[in-house]
């Protein structure tokens, strides 16, 4: 293994078993890089090394007396700010929980720290993770590493750079409307997002109830499936996590592919997609099907109408879910003569302006008189395209699409245009609201070096094939083609 | 033109946010052409179907045919039993203004 090998959870557990390094040593290389690199990237928001080198001593000190490790032992993670972590600062990128420490952790997080993992810091994102570019961070954007004047995607930028910088072996985002698999198309990561009710939403700070999720990026398939091991199942602080027995997904990702039906839907090949991102992900395709798996074409017929579904069922729960800041209970509190006052105030000053549209435009579509024609008949939509995907899979074993029409682009290209923002999403908005699992796996780069991502989709709770299509596709070299 | 300044006013009123006349005026161009592009739903035949309002997985509910047959999608809701609740102090001291155990606020009542 060559020294600049980038850091795997095999390599790690392998160097520390051999007592090549210690974890203590890793997260000091870790934030020694971190160090050296954030200031251009702006991938973390705020580093909690107190926190991780008391975790790394209790690894160390397991390792000193030759205890069994757990899976993740002295990997180190990075967290997106939109979820909780006890005593460390949580912003949502957001000037008005600028201060908020939160007084427990999220499920996911203390699953990931019981499982031996560091958490080195809480990395950036667009505001309550409204955005596809993180430019609508309160603490500037992410840059991204592979091509530092483009954006990194949103809303999880900032974990997605770190790992495909090396500034953490693995990182949490969370996915409402692509806001995993995006970044992780931009950046040329794996990066997963599971069926909703798969990972506890608990501690989870909310932006859209009903399509909130959790979920890895990693430099590796073998990696994201470590962490969806350790960080799916029921948990009963979530009323909407799923009692569903939890594979061990490491196994099954090696599982052979051959015989399996992959579907693919024409309404995502046309329209504004970039040319070279259309090639790129019919050669992924070509080449899963030269694996033994079986191409069949697919109509979705619904998929037209998913952007503005999305965008009125999204905004309506955020704006129902942000009436909470109010300077009252948590957070920013502008001082006003009245209480009404002090709220405007409050949210006039501690929200952005994506933040305020979102809550506008979903405050309108749930106000008297226009419920039923856009809140109502959007909730009806989401049931046709949810219908889509389940007659589909019918059909087909799994569905492969681009995650993302375009490549990343540059900072600033599409900020004074939120609708041109919002038709972006429009492969990944799909999978949210029908609440499938779908993972974006690097599948190439364009000519200008930009990394191109396949989505893979596949039926509720389907992670293990998920995983094993996206192994193949990476042991075939698929992420290079 | 789908949304007026005054709708753009009302809104803002509903959701406790404060704009400037600046503001009110981009909102209101933004909100206008994003109403516009979803006004398309309205072209869908929604009739007879049912609203989606939350993914659940109804105890042996199993929502697509080849999840596999052990597969029990279920969200169960624990035992409805009294538990003891301590965490009003780590809740307060993130308040802007505690006397604890209350929140404090600005005057409401007039008397």
């Amino acid at each position: 293994m060559s020294p600049t090998a980038p850091w795997t959870v095999a390599r790690i557990q392998t160097s520390l078993h051999a007592k090549k390094i210690s974890a203590r040593e890793l997260a000091t290389e870790f934030y020694a890089k971190i160090d050296r690199q954030n200031p251009v990237l702006n991938a973390y928001l705020t580093l909690s090394p107190e926190r991780a080198y008391a975790q790394t001593d209790r690894v160390d000190a397991a390792i000193a007396r030759g205890d069994k490790l757990p899976p993740l032992a002295g990997v180190p993670v990075a967290i997106k700010d939109v979820i909780g972590t006890s005593g460390i600062r949580t912003t949502c990128g957001s000037k008005i929980l600028e201060s908020y420490v939160p007084p427990y952790d999220a499920t996911a997080v203390a699953r990931l720290e019981n499982a031996g993992a560091v958490i080195l810091g809480k990395t950036n994102c667009d505001e309550f993770a409204m955005g596809s570019s993180n430019e609508n961070s309160a603490y500037g954007p992410v840059r991204n590493p592979v091509a530092p004047d483009r954006v990194p995607g949103g809303s999880s930028g900032g974990s997605a750079a770190a790992v495909a910088a090396g500034l953490a072996v693995v990182a949490l985002g969370t996915d409402t409307g692509g806001s995993i698999r995006q970044p992780g198309s931009f950046c040329g990561i794996p990066a997963l997002m599971p069926t909703y009710g798969r990972v506890s939403r608990y501690g989870l700070i909310a932006f859209a109830s009903s399509l909130d999720r959790i979920g890895p990026f990693a430099e590796n398939i073998a990696d994201a499936a470590t962490v969806m091991s350790v960080i799916s199942g029921h948990d009963e602080n979530d009323s909407t996590s799923a009692a569903v027995s939890v594979p061990d997904y490491s196994a099954e990702i090696e599982k052979p592919v051959q015989g399996l039906r992959i579907g693919v839907p024409e309404e995502y090949f046309a329209g504004g997609i970039d040319s070279e991102v259309k090639d790129k992900v019919l050669a992924a395709i070509a080449l899963m099907e030269k694996l033994g798996c079986r191409r069949i074409p697919l109509k979705m017929p619904h998929t037209e109408y998913a952007i503005a579904t999305y965008y009125i069922v999204a905004t309506a729960e955020a704006s129902s879910n942000l009436a909470r800041y109010d300077g009252v209970r948590l957070g920013l509190r502008v001082s006003g003569a009245t209480l009404l006052d002090m709220y405007r105030k409050t949210r006039e000053r501690g929200f952005g302006p994506e933040v305020k549209r979102r809550i506008m435009l979903g405050t309108y579509v749930l106000s008297s008189g226009y419920y039923d024609a856009y809140y109502l008949r959007a909730q009806k939509v989401r049931s046709l395209l949810a219908r889509d995907f389940s007659d589909a899979f019918q059909k087909v074993d799994a569905i492969l699409t681009p995650t993302s029409p375009t490549p990343a682009f540059k900072l600033g290209e599409k900020t004074s245009d939120p609708l041109q923002m919002y038709l972006a999403d429009i492969y990944t908005v799909t999978g949210s609201l029908a609440g499938i699992p779908g993972i974006s796996v690097p599948c190439g780069k364009t000519k200008a070096q930009l990394p191109v991502g396949l989505q893979i989709l596949g039926p509720h709770f389907s992670e293990s094939r998920v995983l094993q299509l996206a192994r193949a596709f990476e042991r075939a070299d698929g992420f290079s083609i | 033109m789908t949304i007026s300044r005054e709708d753009v006013l009302r809104v803002a009123e509903l959701a406790h946010l404060e704009l400037t006349p600046d503001e009110a005026e981009m909102y209101r161009g933004q909100l206008d052409e994003i109403l516009n592009y979803i006004g398309k739903l309205q072209q869908l035949d929604v009739t007879n179907v049912e609203p989606m309002a939350q993914m659940s997985f109804a105890p042996g509910e199993t929502h697509s045919a080849r999840s596999g047959p052990n597969q029990e999608p279920g969200t169960p809701l624990r035992d409805d039993t009294v538990r003891p609740c301590t965490v009003a102090d780590a809740v307060l001291s993130q308040a802007p203004d505690a006397v604890k155990p209350f929140f404090r606020v600005p005057k409401v009542i007039e008397r």
